[in-house]
This record gives structure tokens, C-alpha cells and sequence, in this order.
């Protein structure tokens, strides 16, 4: 089967899959069979975070460049998109409303998208122009401190809400964020199994090997930094028109670290790693939620309590345990491939056993 | 010019606090090449064992020197016993990993640190005891100095001057220098790196404990998310003065906290309002990064291949 016709059927059954949940999670289901609204969030969250999740790997899992400030450039573009159809978004769906309602509602979404991601990629471009230069942990924190900022900032812009928070028009539903969830995936599969992929992992290995053999370290570390923000600006963008409210509490360094968290305990530099990750920190909390409350002595600990104090330890068990994460670098695929009949390699001697 | 002088005051206290924590981020950088993100909760974990120190002994009753004096030692001890442990069952087992894993583990730490207490003392602040007489002893023009003021200006100097003598004028200090310089040396020339590493874990959170008791009769509200900000901050500090430089800490710590202390005085009258005050530590960061990486004090190190 030709490569083209792959896409394209992979594509349809994308759509149509996306098309049946978001029909599950309406009113009616579909046929009959219906996801209910706290699942349906849930759902939602999963995919949003695995945008999150898959941009920071571009940055962090494949170019090895440590940046914690992610929920700063979620903010940028929830903040952008959200100013535009706050103010201008029943005037932009009158402009196209001859798509019809529903069609112009998309319509807006995706110029929504199209800015937030514009403006977080400037914002990534801002930040990482100086910052690349800087080594390992000076990037870290200066990339907490201008995702702070930029916290800051907002919080004392009070068109946006201030501190008290705005209400966003709810334009995305499930099948936009999950459309944007798949496309994303694609978009970084392709860029790490391009050129610039390489030259992304050689600079992970060995920035000054990479930079020997011509690699212009700092250009590929700008660029997929700006990609990396350019996603992280979308995944705001659709948190803000899912959850059609925005405090800046949301994007706080709690939130950029939740997403270190998932690819670091999927696999840093695991396309599928970060994938199961965001699932999995998504989920964990919720599923801790519903566990009995432990009693000892007359203090009663409630399991809502303590499921932040688990998850942290379950983050510092990783590491301790298997610091490259549950996957490593590789991918869900790969594991089958072990069970194949396949010559190996011998890693002694380089032969076949 | 009074408000001038009282900023200076202000600026200088807070300033003095963030040394503090910032000498425990220094010195870890300085062995490790590691930044402590939990030594933030450190110093929130000094000020809760000072407020159950201070309650259960019955201080907050009848407040004295010596309530004090108690209050403070026990903390930074506990303290230095909590930071040890960190180090051990952290730490330890994932020193030989990436930088990258250590880095998150102490991420992981910190929130463990700060979800474990407020599990314990609930999310809600309490009032810290006041063991010493507030009194505020009137300078010149409305400008005047609180004694809890004057106690973290003369508590912190003597730290600083105790650790200088530490790390300067003792074999123990000789040996961190050592393993600063470089560890796999000072571990052929027979020094125990594991004993100097959890010594200088114990010590920073000492500091860093005091720093919490210290702010803690300054400003008596305490809750377990304290120690995040004053963390990052102090780090700043530590970057700008020159991480791994103990005198480059203190003065960072000061420039920080006059810094914040003079945008939230006279910012309004070039255009800065006073909530910007969290984002001025960070900005200083980046220029400090963009203009001199090293820091104030710091000396450029070439990378050798």
C-alpha cells in the first residue's frame, strides 16, 4: 500500500473515531451508547495534556534541552485566543456565517488556534533566542522564571481578568482537542523522523560532538523550542475553549511541572512514552480520588489528600528506580518487535549470535 | 528620605533572608552541581518545626530570649537531620543518573514536601508565635527599625561569619572545598564524599531553617506553599551573586531583596506597579544570565571536551 493512501485512510478513521466519541459525549450518545460528562472531561484533559506532553518531549526528550516553564507558553496562547473571541468572536462568526453556525463556531476556533500558536511561538522565540545559549540547569530555571513572568504579566492585564479570572465562549469540543491531539502527534513524529530529527537527538547525545560535525546547535535548538511553544500555545488555546474559564492559577510551575512529569515517567524522548504519560498523570489523580480514607488513630487521612503526597513519591520512585522513565526511549511499537524471530546482534562481539 | 532609609531597612531583612536560604543553594551547587528545588520547603519545614517547637513548649505563653534561642537551635537541628535524609534516600541513589533525573527528583521532593505538610497542617496559614518583644526603635524622620528586624540582621551575620569560619578555617571546610573542586579527586586523596555531601546538605538546611524561624517573627504567617517563591528567589540570588560562591550568595540575596523592596516603594513612579514584585527577581535572572552567566562574583569556566 502506497504511503499517501496510508494517511489518507488513517486519517479517515481518525476523523470518524473522533467524530463517534464526540457523538458519545453529546446529549443523546450515540446510539444510545453515551460517555458521561465527568469522563467526558476526563477524555478531553487526556488529550490536551498529551499536546503538552508530546511538545515538551520535542524540547526536552529529543533535543535534551531541559525547559520547565511550559505552562508559561500554555498561557500565552490560552490568553491570546482567549482576548480575540472574548471580544471579537460573535463579530468573527457573523463574518463567517455562511458556514452556518456550526461551521463558523469551527471557524473562529481556528483562528483562535492559529493566533494563540503564532503568539506562543513568539513568545518561545522571545525566550529561547537567549536562553538556548545558556547550559542544562541556567535554561530550567530561566525558563520558570519567564513562564512566571509571564503569569505575572497576565495577572495584572485586568481585560484579560486579572485575578479574577475570565469566561471563555466554549467554542472547542471534544473533537477539536482531539483532532489537535492527533495532529500534533503526527506533526512531532514527522519532525523527529526528519533531518532535523537527527540533528535534534545528536545534539541530546553530544552538543559539542553534534556541533563537529556541523550541526548548527543553537538554530535547531531555537527552532524546536519555537515548535515546542507553537504546540504548547495550541493546547492552550483548546484548554481555554474547553474549560471556557482561565485563571492564572492554571498555569502556574504546578502545571509546568504536571507535564515534566508525564513524559519523564512515560520516557523522555518516547513519542508513545509522553503519550502514556499524559494518560496516566491525567488519570492517576482521579483514580487515587475514589480509594477508601485510611483512619489511624482519630486523624482520618482523606485519599483526595493524599494523592498529590503519592504521586510525588511515585516521581521520586521512578527516578530512583528506573530513571528513564517506563519506556525510555523507546516506543510502545517497539516492544513487540523483541518477541520477533530476528538475528541479534551480539553486543560483545558485534557478530550474530 | 525617610522612606528612602526605611526601604533600605526593609530591603535588607528580606534581603538577609533570602542569603540565608541562597548560601544552602549555593553550596549544594558548588559539590553537586545540582540545584536543591526542595530547599525552598526546607525553609518552610524550619518555620513549622519552630511554630510545633514553640506551641507544644508552651514559648508562645511567655515569649524570651531564651524561648527563642531554643525555638531557633531546635529547628535548624531537625532541619539539618530532614535535609540529611533527603540527601540519603533521594538523592543519594540517583547521584550517579543524568543531571536531567536528579533535577526532577528534587522537583518530585519539593512537592512531596510541601503536599506531605499540607496533609499534616492542613493548607490553611497559622500565626507563628511572637517569642520576642516586638519593639520598634524610632531611627530619624519616620524611619525606624523593629527589633525582630534587627535579630534576622544580627542572627544572619553571625550565621554567615560561623559558615565562613566553617568552610575556611576547619578541616571538615577544607574537605568540601575539596570535593567542590573536584569530587573524584578528594575521594582519592582519602576524604569521605558521602559524609561531606550529607555535612553540607545538613548545614545549608540549618541555614535555610533559620531563615524560616528568623521570617517567621517578622512576618508570623506561615503556610506549607511559603517556601516555592522565597526558593526560586533565593536561587536567583545565588545565580546572581555567582552559584557556588558563598560571599557572591549574600550579596545576590541582598541585591534581590533591595531590588523587590524599592519597585514595591517607587515603582508607581516610573510606571511599575507593586504586584510586579515577584517578577523582578526573575527578570534580574535573565539579565544576569544574558550579560554576565557566571554571576557578580563567579569566575568563567571554560568546558573541556
Amino acid at each position: 500500500m502506497p504511503t499517501w493512501l496510508k494517511t489518507f485512510i488513517g486519517a479517515i478513521v481518525a476523523i470518524v473515531l473522533l467524530l463517534v466519541f464526540n457523538a458519545m459525549l453529546s446529549r443523546d450518545g450515540f446510539f444510545g451508547i453515551g460517555i458521561d460528562d465527568y469522563n467526558g472531561r476526563l477524555l478531553a484533559f487526556i488529550a490536551i495534556n498529551i499536546i503538552l506532553a508530546t511538545s515538551l518531549n520535542l524540547i526536552n526528550g529529543f533535543t535534551g534541552q531541559f525547559s520547565i516553564g511550559h505552562a508559561g507558553f500554555m498561557a500565552v496562547g490560552a490568553y491570546s485566543s482567549a482576548a480575540l473571541t472574548v471580544y471579537y468572536g460573535k463579530s468573527l462568526e457573523s463574518a463567517f456565517a455562511f458556514l452556518g453556525e456550526t461551521g463558523a463556531q469551527a471557524a473562529v476556533l481556528i483562528v483562535a488556534i492559529i493566533l494563540g500558536a503564532i503568539v506562543a511561538a513568539l513568545a518561545g522565540l522571545l525566550v529561547g533566542i537567549p536562553s538556548l545559549r545558556l547550559k542544562g540547569d541556567y535554561l530550567a530555571i530561566v525558563t520558570l522564571g519567564f513562564a512566571e513572568i509571564i503569569r505575572i504579566v497576565i495577572l495584572n492585564i485586568d481585560s484579560v481578568g486579572g485575578a479574577t479570572g475570565l469566561t471563555v465562549p466554549g467554542y472547542a469540543n471534544f473533537f477539536w482537542v482531539g483532532l489537535f491531539a492527533i495532529l500534533t502527534v503526527v506533526i512531532v513524529h514527522n519532525i523527529v523522523k526528519s533531518d532535523m530529527g537527527r540533528a535534534l537527538v545528536s545534539i541530546r547525545e553530544d552538543e559539542l560532538a553534534a556541533e563537529a560535525m556541523g550541526v548548527n546547535t543553537t538554530r535547531y535548538k531555537v527552532i524546536a523550542f519555537v515548535i515546542s511553544s507553537a504546540f504548547a500555545g495550541i493546547g492552550g488555546v483548546l484548554f481555554a475553549h474547553y474549560n471556557r474559564f482561565l485563571s492564572t492559577n492554571d498555569f502556574g510551575f504546578i502545571r509546568s511541572f504536571e507535564i515534566i512529569i508525564m513524559i519523564v515517567l512515560g520516557g523522555m524522548g518516547s513519542m508513545t512514552g509522553a503519550i502514556l504519560g499524559a494518560i496516566i498523570v491525567t488519570i492517576l489523580p482521579e483514580l487515587l480520588r475514589q480509594l477508601p480514607d485510611i483512619q489511624i488513630g482519630a486523624t482520618v487521612f482523606k485519599f483526595a489528600d493524599l494523592r498529590l503526597v503519592i504521586f510525588a513519591l511515585v516521581l521520586i520512585l521512578t527516578m530512583i528506580l528506573r530513571p528513564q522513565g517506563i519506556l525510555g526511549t523507546m516506543e510502545i511499537g517497539g516492544l513487540f518487535k523483541r518477541f520477533r524471530r530476528e538475528p541479534r546482534m551480539d553486543k560483545n562481539t558485534g557478530g550474530l549470535k | 528620605m525617610d522612606t528612602f532609609v526605611q526601604q533600605l531597612i526593609n530591603g535588607l531583612t528580606i534581603g538577609s533572608i533570602y542569603a540565608l536560604i541562597a548560601l544552602g543553594y549555593t553550596m549544594v551547587y558548588g559539590i553537586l552541581r545540582f540545584i536543591n528545588f526542595a530547599h525552598g520547603d526546607i525553609y518552610m519545614i524550619g518555620a513549622y518545626t519552630g511554630f510545633v517547637l514553640a506551641t507544644s513548649l508552651g514559648f508562645a505563653m511567655n515569649p524570651s530570649i531564651f524561648a527563642f534561642g531554643v525555638t531557633l537551635l531546635g529547628s535548624m537541628a531537625i532541619a539539618a537531620a530532614i535535609g540529611m535524609a533527603i540527601e540519603r534516600f533521594a538523592y543519594r541513589p540517583v547521584r550517579r543518573y543524568s543531571r536531567m533525573t536528579t533535577l526532577i527528583t528534587a522537583i518530585g521532593m519539593s512537592l512531596f514536601i510541601e503536599n506531605l505538610f499540607v496533609v499534616i497542617f492542613s493548607g490553611t496559614p497559622r500565626a507563628f508565635p511572637q517569642l520576642l518583644q516586638n519593639d520598634i526603635y524610632p531611627l530619624f524622620g519616620n524611619a525606624a527599625i523593629s527589633s525582630s528586624q534587627l535579630l534576622i540582621f544580627v542572627i544572619s551575620i553571625a550565621l554567615m561569619v560561623l559558615l565562613q569560619y566553617i568552610v575556611f578555617y576547619t578541616k571538615i571546610g577544607k574537605a568540601m572545598r575539596a570535593v567542590s573542586f573536584n569530587i573524584n579527586s578528594a575521594k582519592l586523596m582519602g576524604i569521605n564524599t558521602d559524609f561531606i555531601i550529607a555535612f553540607t546538605f545538613a548545614l545549608g538546611s540549618a541555614l535555610a531553617a533559620a531563615g524560616g524561624v528568623l521570617t517567621s517573627q517578622y512576618n508570623p504567617q506561615i503556610n506549607p506553599l511559603m517556601g516555592i517563591i522565597i526558593g526560586l528567589k533565593a536561587f536567583v540570588a545565588a545565580v546572581l551573586g555567582g552559584i557556588g560562591n558563598i560571599p557572591g550568595a549574600v550579596l545576590g540575596g541582598l541585591i534581590i531583596g533591595l531590588a523587590e523592596t524599592f519597585v514595591v516603594g517607587y515603582g508607581q513612579n516610573i510606571g511599575i506597579p507593586s504586584t510586579y514584585r515577584d517578577a523582578v527577581a526573575f527578570s534580574i535572572l535573565i539579565l544576569v544570565l544574558l550579560f554576565r552567566p557566571a554571576g557578580i562574583l563567579g569566575s568563567n569556566v571554560q568546558e573541556k571536551v
